[in-house]
């Protein structure tokens, strides 16, 4: 008989429904498709309802991963596992997600503009959402390519939700090279499939394991699985969108997608890398670390030229996809990889998006100006922030030195932790060029506090209150705190890091 | 609890000048003078408990702060730090006087000051190595924004490049701390950091080898040492006055306690291997940083690099690796601090009085301001090393050590003493003697009594330290003895 035909007696593997494991991804998705609901049969629903509606949509799925939280189980035959990154990470994406919700809410026009963001953006980042969360959670790389696409195209449309010509832009350029992304993401899953003869994360890892497997298939599987995740983290040389995209982009949704696309990106990284094909270290491990070099260096020296801060911000994020990577190729051999990298995320979440708050504020200041092709967020516009504003220079001087990795800050920590499990995996090497990246980091994030410090305001006209603002305000304090509390006291989230080191399937 | 007390009183007080009302400056002032003052009573208190004659950390405290890392909260001093603390505390209360009549946002200048002298201390008592770390870079912040924000024309950049070069270093020896952590862990199977447990492990030769050179990054460029001093005279003279008392009486203290405390009982034999190294760009820093001196117009910029010159002393008598090196290292540095220290508020008292520091705008000023002229001359000669000053006990026992171990440094650094003589009395016979030509200088007023307040006793306790250098020199001895036999006694 053929062997396809052979293949086709076999009844279809029914997978057993395990509702609870899925229980926040289904939280987000309701509270989604209710807000489309708002937004579609209520067209004139304020601002204030739908982000109290999202707000508490995130609540709920909260509540529902505290209630998962000591599970420890692969659900739906294998193409869901709850484990320590799942829920670390769920943790922390819905905390962006809280941050993402205030900033949107604020909205990004200087007061007395007309909001021109449209209410679909609240749907949208609920969708994102569950998109990431769902993708920390895959443990089947089809569910991972079903969660990236979930994400991704509300992304996309998020990228462009304004009318400015740069948003339009960024939303064409993200669209265009995210697709092309998932193609080479989507082929590394077709050859994996092809080499080992299954999707599931286990079966891949049980097949690598076996010395009979075609071994270059399979190489070239996770080749193009590495390229499809390079560029969603935005690692050299697959970068070039990002800088546009992030400038482009509308702030708080910029905001949005520095921390939590990084921090869904790199979950999926680690189980997939150090779980499944933990088993092939030697193969990949190289790769990786002349990547995670090549993207500190290039990330960091492109950064020291640039004139505008979110465009700083996006070379930024690049150089510190470097230093996660750092944490991914320690992740395979030694455990503490796992927790130095979802420590980092945690802790890089609420400094880069306390960062872009501030950009937010600042570009609230501007003078109202339909043409507007971008935000105010040129460096010139921060000349003497500190005399003018000196809360969010204040907060600005904490995220930037946090960034640079400075202690007591939260970052150091987080810096910190990365190169000790690069130093345990024997990258000492990498280390090291991560501290020289980290100097010529220095006088990127300096020069933003020299502008804002030690520059007098140029004669500013037209310069706008920046109104109340109660959500960013909130939004900042949260960031603010949480930055230079975890540097104070940074245990019970190590911990919490520590205890979610092993990777079920 | 004294200990921890003395380390975070000048902190509180940042945190209350800082809420205190924008306008009141008075106020501001006077909260900041009252931390300072504070935090010099429980140093003396700390000095009064401290038992002589014991080699170990004395007053200390040990409390758990990121158990997941091994890293501690654990302060102690022992006759090394103890000196060092003291005149951290004394110069910084100085410092906040010299302030006084500052009119640039007071308020954010004084809290900025306290919050320095918090992180120097915190480097000076800390005996767990994670923690020594955290105070060594929270010394960039307060230090960078004194600079960058009060300082003169090129300040922006003098602060950026001091940041850049000081970060640079401390990274590297970051590097370092986890390397030597997790050797240790490896060997022993406990995570700490603690200061005793890594100096007391074995580590192989090679290995020390380049653990020293990681340290020697961040405290070669700290110190400076030469080649690596080239962000000092930018610094220094781009600073505000009260602010370069503080840079060069004490953070210029951090690089050389760094490998006293750190390098030497550390990587013992990394630190033998690298001996003929630091000897030589000691020697060459002493006599290039003296010739450079000579021929500066400028006389902060001179006094910045007397400041480089003299440090290289301390280096030679800490690489000595014999209890007179070591001993007189310790004492050097106490009376470096005092003497640049006074010689940096002259400097900051001529400048508001003149509005310029280029040297051939002055001379004959004994005439006009002979009380200053005094005190100046004072200084100058303790700089000098002059036989009574306070200069002159360290420069001698460093020079000791150094001829001990290895005459021809000791010789060449000899040459070093000489050069000094020569461009600070030149500069002091060109500025103070001589004919009292230009007219401007001819009204200027006489030291004040805030002034008085400041200069008095720096001069004091360059007189009393120079005549009975016993009581500083007895409690360094057991500590720097101890220092001695970890460095010689290592692994074969």
């Amino acid at each position: 008989m053929h062997p396809l035909a052979q293949a086709n007696t076999q009844p279809l593997p029914v997978p057993q429904v395990d509702w609870r494991a899925i229980a926040p991804e289904l939280a987000l998705l309701v509270a989604g498709v209710v807000l489309l609901l708002v937004v579609a049969f209520r067209p004139g629903a304020g601002r204030s309802l739908l982000a109290g509606l999202t707000l508490a949509g995130l609540a709920v799925a909260a509540a529902l991963t505290a209630w998962n939280w000591g599970l420890e189980r692969v659900a739906f035959e294998g193409a869901v596992s709850l484990d320590g990154i799942t829920r670390y990470a769920t943790a922390v994406l819905l905390a962006s997600g809280v941050l993402a919700t205030l900033m949107i809410a604020q909205g990004d026009g200087p007061e007395g503009e007309p909001d021109d963001s449209p209410p679909e953006v609240y749907p949208l980042l609920v969708f994102a959402l569950l998109g990431m969360v769902l993708l920390a959670a895959a443990s089947d790389l089809l569910v991972v390519f079903i969660a990236l696409e979930i994400l991704s195209l509300s992304l996309y449309v998020l990228a462009g939700e304004t009318r400015r010509t740069a948003a339009q832009e960024a939303a064409m350029k993200y669209f265009l090279l995210g697709a092309f992304s998932s193609a080479f993401l989507l082929y590394g899953i077709a050859l994996c499939y092809g080499a080992t003869g299954t999707t599931n994360l286990l079966g891949i890892a049980r097949a690598s394991a076996d010395p009979t497997s075609d071994g270059t298939l399979l190489l070239a599987g996770v080749g193009l699985l590495a390229v499809g995740f390079f560029f969603k983290v935005s690692a050299v040389p697959f970068h070039m969108w990002t800088p546009d995209v992030y400038q482009g982009t509308p702030t708080p949704v910029t905001a949005f997608m520095a921390a939590a696309t990084k921090v869904a990106a790199f979950s999926v990284f680690l189980r997939v890398f150090s779980g499944a094909l933990g088993g092939l270290v030697v193969s990949w491990r190289p790769v990786i670390a002349a990547v995670a070099a090549v993207t500190m260096l290039v990330g960091a020296a492109l950064a020291v030229v640039q004139t505008d801060l979110k465009r700083m911000l996006a070379y930024s994020s690049i150089s510190h996809a470097g230093y996660l990577l750092i944490g991914v190729a320690a992740a395979a051999t030694v455990p503490a990889g796992v927790s130095a990298s979802l420590f980092y995320l945690l802790v890089y979440a609420f400094m880069v998006m306390g960062a872009f708050m501030v950009v937010q504020y600042v570009s609230r200041l501007g003078p109202p100006d339909d043409d507007a092709v971008r935000e105010r967020s040129s460096l010139d516009d921060y000349r003497g922030l500190a005399r003018r504003h000196p809360w969010a220079a204040g907060l600005l001087a904490v995220f930037m030195l946090s960034l640079t990795g400075i202690p007591p800050l939260s970052g150091f920590w987080a810096k910190y932790y990365v190169f000790l499990s690069g130093v345990q995996a024997g990258l000492t090497w990498l280390v090291v060029v991560a501290v020289i990246s980290s100097v010529i980091s220095a006088f990127f994030y300096l020069r933003v506090l020299v502008v804002a410090y030690l520059q007098e305001p140029a004669g500013e006209q037209g310069e706008t209150a920046p109104g109340r603002t109660p959500a960013l305000g909130l939004a900042l304090g949260l960031a603010g705190l949480l930055t230079v509390a975890i540097g104070l006291a940074p245990e019970a989230l190590i911990s919490a890091a520590r205890s979610a080191e092993r990777i079920l399937g | 609890m004294l200990l921890t007390a003395t380390l975070f009183v000048p902190l509180v007080g940042a945190l209350v000048v800082a809420f205190v009302p924008e306008a009141n400056h008075r106020l501001a002032r006077l909260v900041a003078l009252a931390a300072s003052l504070a935090a010099l009573a429980l140093a003396v208190v700390l000095a009064a408990r401290f038992r002589t004659g014991e080699a170990g950390f004395q007053l200390g405290q040990t409390a758990q702060w990121v158990p997941a890392f091994g890293v501690s909260y654990r302060v102690g001093v022992d006759g090394v730090s103890l000196p060092l603390v003291l005149l951290t505390t004394v110069l910084t209360t100085l410092a906040i006087t010299g302030s006084w009549r500052m009119a640039d946002r007071p308020r954010t200048y004084l809290a900025l000051l306290l919050v320095l002298e918090t992180a120097m201390l915190g480097v000076f008592v800390s005996l767990d190595l994670f923690l020594f770390y955290v105070f060594w870079e929270a010394v960039l912040v307060p230090a960078y924004f004194l600079i960058g924000s009060f300082g003169g024309q090129r300040r922006v950049y003098a602060a950026v490049k001091f940041f850049v070069y000081t970060l640079l270093g401390g990274l590297l020896m970051l590097v370092g701390i986890i390397a030597l952590f997790w050797l240790h862990q490896k060997a022993t199977g406990t995570a700490t950091f603690d200061y005793e447990a890594l100096v007391d492990f074995d580590k192989a030769p090679t290995t020390q080898r380049w653990l020293f050179a990681a340290f020697f990054a961040a405290f070669a460029i700290k110190t400076p040492l030469w080649p690596f001093h080239t962000w000092l005279p930018d610094a220094y003279t781009e600073a505000p006055t009260t602010t370069t008392v503080l840079l060069a009486g004490v953070m210029s203290k951090l690089g050389v306690y760094g490998f006293l405390r750190m390098a030497l009982p550390l990587v013992p034999d990394g630190a033998r291997w690298a001996q003929p190294l630091l000897l030589t760009l000691a020697v060459v820093g002493i006599l290039y940083c003296a010739l450079v001196a000579t021929m500066q117009r400028d006389f902060k910029t001179l006094i910045a690099y007397s400041s480089v010159s003299h440090l290289g002393f301390i280096v030679l008598g800490i690489f000595a690796f014999n209890i007179q090196g070591l001993q007189g290292g310790v004492f050097y540095m106490v009376a470096h601090g005092l003497v640049i220290g006074g010689l940096f508020f002259v400097t900051g008292m001529l400048e508001e009085r003149r509005g310029t520091r280029r040297i051939e705008e002055f001379g004959g000023l004994q005439q006009a301001v002979p009380r200053m002229a005094g005190v100046m001359l004072v200084l100058t000669l303790g700089s000098v090393a002059l036989p009574g000053l306070v200069g002159f006990v360290g420069e001698f026992l460093t020079l000791l050590g150094a001829f001990l171990e290895n005459r021809a440094y000791a010789v060449l650094a000899t040459l070093g003493v000489i050069l000094g003589a020569v461009y600070l009395l030149w500069a002091y016979q060109r500025m103070w003697h001589g004919p009292l030509e230009r007219e401007e200088n001819r009204a200027l007023p006489d030291l004040t009594g805030r002034e008085w307040a400041i200069l008095a006793p720096l001069v004091a306790a360059i007189i009393v330290l120079g005549l009975f250098p016993r009581p500083v020199l007895e409690r360094v001895e057991p500590s720097a003895q101890r220092v001695v036999e970890q460095t010689q006694a290592s692994s074969p």
